[in-house]
């Protein structure tokens, strides 16, 4: 149950997806999530599938592992395509008491469902692909520019790629707090929401705790090492661009024009 | 009365790269009010296997019958098992979230559904059990010691009487004393209560004294399953497992092998004086 949480959690595998710079990952996914809002016909649609389902076959992440984390925003994605399908004005083709839906609507419902789709597979891709810490460093590179006007981008990021660290740690934590309520006869799978909800206190206390245990041991660990923030701060692993990351900036950069060109052919 | 573990194999993340098998053809018979110690190197598969054993895991193949009923059958009550198979995990005092002792070890006789009188009955007689003093029963558990903390969650498991208590490693991160003092404790559970006991451990030296039997789990397969004595003359090999025998056991041997008249199989120290004191014509 807890395990179909795929958002922020890495997939292990060497692919040629896997390999490329964090940097060009997070521009590429900015870059398909922005073309995802250019685009506004069905063409477009098409070749920005196409072009997920290549990264997603390059990637050998199993489809199956990248959909899971469709799950939990299946609820988000019910309620954007009934609002739009039945809050949209035009030419209606069917109606019922106050409600009607119009041809306008279809196809809003659907495009907007194709768009949280893919941009939800998009930004799972990178995180399925990206290490916690190259995700985080690549971030810190890329903001890099803001220390000029005093936005605090190594803390940020640092305090990111804690946050990224700590999902499976925490979800591990949960799994094991939750099966030792069990064998004391704690029950999370039924009753009414509220008594759900109420059930809940003794696996929440516990993990509250145990969270700023860890919280505390880490600060300590870290101002233990040294640890003053990132002036003069050097990395072990510094992030350097190879052949295939200029290739893959060329791809994303040939991708975009596509998506305008089209649009625009279309639109004439 | 009794549990029986029948050719249980156990894979994680079955359907992903990550899949690894955790337990390999598992074959056990465990009779009642037997004390039973599980033994393995980290990662051996122990904890895995114990939690098979109250159905908090199903198996990936294969079958666990308690009282010769198949616990993974479809309406078999999981709820009724967990309180007779008792299962107090490792680091136990995470589980705690009451605000006070007494409160926590209610938890697990009120799932039961039992009436208030009955659960407070039972929780009053589970924390005398394990040795807690009256004056702390209101306290936060927050605030106690961890070995106090380590007996109110094991109270919280006994005060649902179960008929086998398992421990995982309930020793792990105590002072020597504290260690001592809770092994003790497990020991006279037994000894009083006569239920069925199965304690997971790293060390040979924690159960040599007490249990009637070893279980040796290695890489995920048990490698051995005997009487102590049988299984630490076996020691070479469980030093390839990265286990030891108990210093006891090296001892003996070490005699044995410089000539002396000694019986190499003892394994608790009170033996083992007295052999040695034989040997050289004390007593
Ligand atoms: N929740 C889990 N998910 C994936 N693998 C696990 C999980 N728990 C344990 N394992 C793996 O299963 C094997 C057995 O672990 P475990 O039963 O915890 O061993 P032990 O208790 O003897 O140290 C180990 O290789 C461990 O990495
Ligand atoms: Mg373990």
């Amino acid at each position: 149950m807890l395990r179909d949480i795929t958002l922020g959690q890495y997939y292990r595998a060497d692919s040629v997806i896997h390999r490329l710079d964090p940097r060009v990952k997070i521009v590429a996914t900015f870059a398909f999530i922005i073309s995802l809002f250019i685009v506004k016909n069905f063409i477009g649609y098409l070749i920005a599938g196409l072009f997920l389902a290549v990264c997603i076959r390059l990637s050998q992440v199993p489809p199956r592992f990248i959909f899971r984390g469709m799950k939990t925003i299946f609820f988000l994605l019910i309620i954007t395509m009934v609002f739009n399908l039945f809050l949209t004005a035009g030419e209606p083709i069917f109606t019922f008491w106050k409600f009607q839906i119009t041809k306008e609507g279809i196809k809003l419902a659907a495009m907007m469902g194709i768009r949280l789709v893919f941009l939800i597979t998009g930004s799972s891709l990178m995180t399925l692909t990206t290490t916690p810490n190259n995700l985080t460093d690549g971030l810190e590179s890329l903001l890099g520019p803001l220390k000029k006007v005093r936005v605090p981008v190594h803390e940020i990021s640092m305090m990111m790629s804690i946050a990224l660290r700590f999902i499976p740690i925490l979800m591990e934590e949960t799994d094991k707090i939750m099966k030792a309520q069990m064998a004391r006869g704690a029950d999370f799978e039924s009753g009414s929401i509220i008594n759900r909800a109420k059930n809940l206190v003794p696996l929440l206390v516990p993990l509250f705790i145990s969270a700023f245990r860890r919280a505390n041991d880490l600060a300590m660990a870290m101002e233990a090492r040294c640890y003053r923030g990132g002036e003069g701060r050097t990395k072990m692993k510094p992030l350097i661009y190879k052949k295939r990351d200029f290739i893959a900036y060329l791809v994303i950069v040939l991708y975009l024009v596509l998506i305008v060109v089209m649009g625009r052919i279309l639109f004439r | 009365m009794s549990i029986i573990v029948n050719h249980v194999n156990y894979i994680y993340e079955e359907d992903t790269a990550m899949a690894h098998p955790a337990l390999i053809d598992i074959n056990l018979q465990i009779p009642e009010g037997q004390f039973i110690g599980l033994i393995g190197h980290t990662g051996s598969g122990k904890s895995t296997l114990i939690q098979h054993l109250n159905g908090l895991i199903k198996p990936t193949s294969g079958e666990i019958f308690y009282n010769n009923q198949d616990i993974n059958e479809p309406g078999y009550n999981k709820k009724v098992l967990r309180s007779q198979v008792g299962l107090v995990f490792q680091y136990p005092e995470h589980q705690l979230f009451e605000t006070d002792c007494f409160k926590d070890v209610c938890f697990g006789p009120k799932n039961m559904g039992l009436p208030k009188k009955e659960v407070e009955l039972r929780a009053y007689t589970a924390l005398k059990q394990v040795g807690f003093e009256d004056e702390y029963f209101y306290q936060s558990p927050f605030d106690l010691s961890g070995g106090q903390k380590r007996r109110v969650a094991i109270a919280g498991v006994l005060a649902m009487k179960p008929e086998v208590l398992i421990l995982d490693e309930p020793t792990a991160g105590l002072d020597p004393k504290g260690r001592e003092d809770i092994l003790r404790l497990i020991s006279d559970l037994h000894a009083k209560m006569r239920i069925t006991v199965i304690l997971v451990s790293h060390s040979m030296e924690d159960v040599a004294d007490y249990v009637d039997r070893i279980i040796v789990m290695n890489k995920g397969r048990v490698a051995f399953d005997a009487p102590p004595k049988e299984v630490f003359a076996h020691y070479r090999e469980l030093e390839e497992m990265e286990l030891a025998a108990p210093q006891v056991t090296y001892c003996m041997q070490d005699l044995a092998a410089a000539g002396f008249d000694v019986d190499t199989s003892v394994t608790t120290l009170e033996e083992a004086k007295k052999e040695i004191l034989k040997a050289f014509g004390k007593c």
